[in-house]
């Protein structure tokens, strides 16, 4: 089995009768780097959430790693998120008053790796991510860019089966944005399955495939290598 | 399903600790203020508690110095004949021949005034009590001779008297070593030969001037009857020779004697000097509540406040448990620091107020323990509900907090 991730027909409709979703399907293999693209309202951020188990879909399966979320509960989501799901998001959303060693670590806790162990892996995702120097910095002495890769380094750690991306380029300056998406495309290189969420269409041009989202529906669904392939239009 | 990757860790406790230190150690002056409101209570506690117990400890010690073992036996006022009961004189004697007695003295009132001079007119009176003694009073009520002596078999026949130390304040005589001064009695001088030092299981003595036996009579119209007569036992059988001592002093009738033990009364009387503590302890426990309610308010707003933090880590797969358990450590850990600080700062108080007493210092360990528990309870009662606000959040909601 090579899907980490499969949306089928997901829709999900708000609670005050708003469809943010409308039966979404999607499949990720092992190893793909793909831009889930849209405007502003067009469905990215719950399509994140239900891709992140954050949240469930009103109706429709999703499974991540080969589980069936309808099935699990809400431990369970939890115990899967800890070692099969990795977020970045656009805020970086590191803890202040301590050193990026242990926003990454923090990470492992969830886990269930004992405390050394937690230690070493994120000395490691930090040297992965370029920032082994900085790994006993706290985040007010790190850039922007340093951040955001100190919260790519807290989402690879654990060595999950997809990283969520949540636009990890939107509070950053174009260079340190190239730079983050670079690193993105160095440890999609090295092998991991990475889904960058962003509203930004150069971005999502960049990418090997991109999903484009409008009003709560795929209408493209293109890889670089191929042609492209219309869907929502003719739909 | 349920596999090893769909299992939630369970945290360990240490790990636990550190999650609810983080939260500390990043606001630390507010988690002191917050833990400084319990310290207040528990130090408060921990005084209440700890000043009576070092005053009782002082207490007992200065008893078991006194002895527990004295007995007093007292003719009552007959108020229908307005007279004391005609205590057979050798009542003291018939005492001492009680086994387990070690040793009894009478004393009798005599109804007789004192005055520093002549020239005081009667109608001053100096509210002293002339007391007719047995030379062996001095051991037995456990007192000893502040300057001169006491009335000896010899002096008791001789117009000489004994004061008690308030007696002596009050007539202005407290040394008698150098110069024998005389106070007025009844109608002639008697020389003060000795005054007395405290003594407090026998009040009554401190407060009265004490003339001999033979001397009482012959000049005071004295009948012979005792009034009082003091009496100690051994220890073990103290209980046992109060059962009888009032048929003993007076066998034809026990009813109007009464007797007491003054080491009881003393106890009672510097007991109900504490007892104002229990006030004290509603104060304490006021402290305590006020204290609970404000870390309970820094946990809310801690709550609040981390609301990205809460949806991060449920992101990063931390259980609703896990959050629960995080903001209750938190919240229990600072209670514990304030009532661990509590503790020691009671502890100081107390020690601080009993050298300034002269008192040994005594804070009951279950004072110690309990307010450390006590501490950690309402850490946890303050945190239950942030705690489970904490984790009702969505991940999705507390992510999109702006």
């Amino acid at each position: 089995m090579t899907e980490v991730l499969v949306l089928t027909d997901v829709s999900k409709v708000h609670p005050g009768g708003v469809t943010a979703l409308d039966s979404v399907s999607l499949r990720v293999r092992r190893g793909e780097m793909l831009a889930v693209v849209g405007p502003s309202g067009s469905g990215k951020s719950t399509m994140l959430h239900v891709m992140g188990t954050l949240d469930r879909p009103s109706s429709g399966d999703v499974e991540v790693d080969g589980r069936r979320i309808a099935d699990l509960p809400d431990r369970a989501l939890c115990a899967l998120r800890a070692r099969r799901i990795g977020f970045v998001f656009q805020q970086f959303h590191l803890t202040e008053g301590v050193t990026a060693q242990e926003n990454v670590a923090t990470a492992l806790l969830y886990a269930g790796l004992p405390p050394a162990l937690r230690r070493t892996r994120a000395l490691e995702a930090l040297d992965r991510v370029g920032l082994g120097h900085r790994a006993h910095h706290h985040p007010h002495q790190l850039s922007g860019g340093e951040r955001q890769r100190v919260a790519i380094a807290r989402a690879i750690a654990g060595d999950p089966a997809i990283v969520l991306a949540d636009e990890p380029t939107g509070a950053l300056d174009t260079a340190n944005g190239q730079g983050v998406v670079e690193l993105l495309r160095d440890l999609n290189r090295d092998g991991a399955t990475i889904a960058v969420i962003t509203h930004d269409r150069d971005l999502a041009a960049s990418l090997p495939r991109r999903v484009e989202l409008r009003d709560g529906r795929i209408v493209a669904d293109v890889r670089a290598a191929e042609q492209t392939v219309r869907l929502g239009v003719a739909r | 399903m349920s596999d090893d990757l769909t299992r939630p860790v369970r945290l360990r406790p240490l790990d636990l600790l550190r999650l609810g230190a983080g939260g500390l150690r990043t606001r630390p002056l507010r988690a002191f203020l917050s833990a400084l409101g319990i310290a207040v209570g528990i130090a408060t506690m921990v005084v209440v508690v700890g000043i009576p117990a070092s005053g009782r400890l002082a207490l007992d010690r200065e008893l078991s110095a006194l002895g527990v073992n004295l007995l007093l036996a007292q003719a009552k006022f007959d108020e229908r004949t307005q007279r004391l009961p005609p205590v057979p004189e050798e009542a003291d004697a018939m005492v001492a021949r009680i086994g387990p007695v070690t040793a009894a003295a009478a004393v009798a009132n005599t109804s007789a005034s004192i005055r520093r001079t002549d020239a005081v007119p009667p109608e001053r009176g100096s509210g002293i009590t002339v007391l007719a003694a047995r030379p062996g009073l001095m051991p037995v009520i456990g007192a000893g001779v502040a300057s001169g002596e006491f009335l000896t078999e010899t002096s008791s026949a001789l117009p000489v008297v004994v004061l008690g130390d308030k007696a002596a304040t009050l007539l202005g005589i407290t040394d008698v070593s150098r110069q024998r001064p005389v106070v007025w009695i009844n109608d002639r001088w008697f020389t003060v030969t000795g005054v007395l030092a405290p003594a407090p299981l026998a009040p009554e003595v401190e407060r009265a001037a004490l003339v001999g036996w033979q001397a009482a009579k012959t000049w005071l119209g004295f009948t012979g009857h005792p009034t009082t007569v003091y009496v100690r036992a051994a220890e073990s059988q103290v209980e046992q020779v109060r059962k009888v001592l009032a048929a003993t002093v007076f066998a034809e009738r026990p009813s109007s004697v009464v007797v007491s033990r003054p080491s009881d009364a003393l106890a009672a009387k510097r007991i109900t000097d504490t007892a104002f503590s229990g006030l004290f302890l509603g104060l304490a426990g006021v402290a305590l509540l006020v204290g609970g309610v404000g870390v309970a308010n820094t946990m809310v707003v801690s709550v609040l406040e981390r609301r990205r933090e809460i949806g991060l880590r449920r992101a990063l797969g931390s259980t609703r448990g896990q959050v629960r358990g995080q903001f209750l450590t938190e919240s229990a850990l600072l209670c514990l620091g304030g009532g661990l600080a509590g503790v020691l700062l009671g502890t100081l108080g107390t020690v601080g107020y009993a050298l300034s007493r002269g008192w040994p210092a005594d804070i009951p360990p279950a004072a110690l323990g309990l307010g450390v528990g006590g501490a950690l309870l309402i850490g946890v009662l303050a945190g239950l509900y942030p705690a489970v606000r904490a984790s009702l959040l969505t991940p999705t909601e507390a992510l999109a907090t702006p």
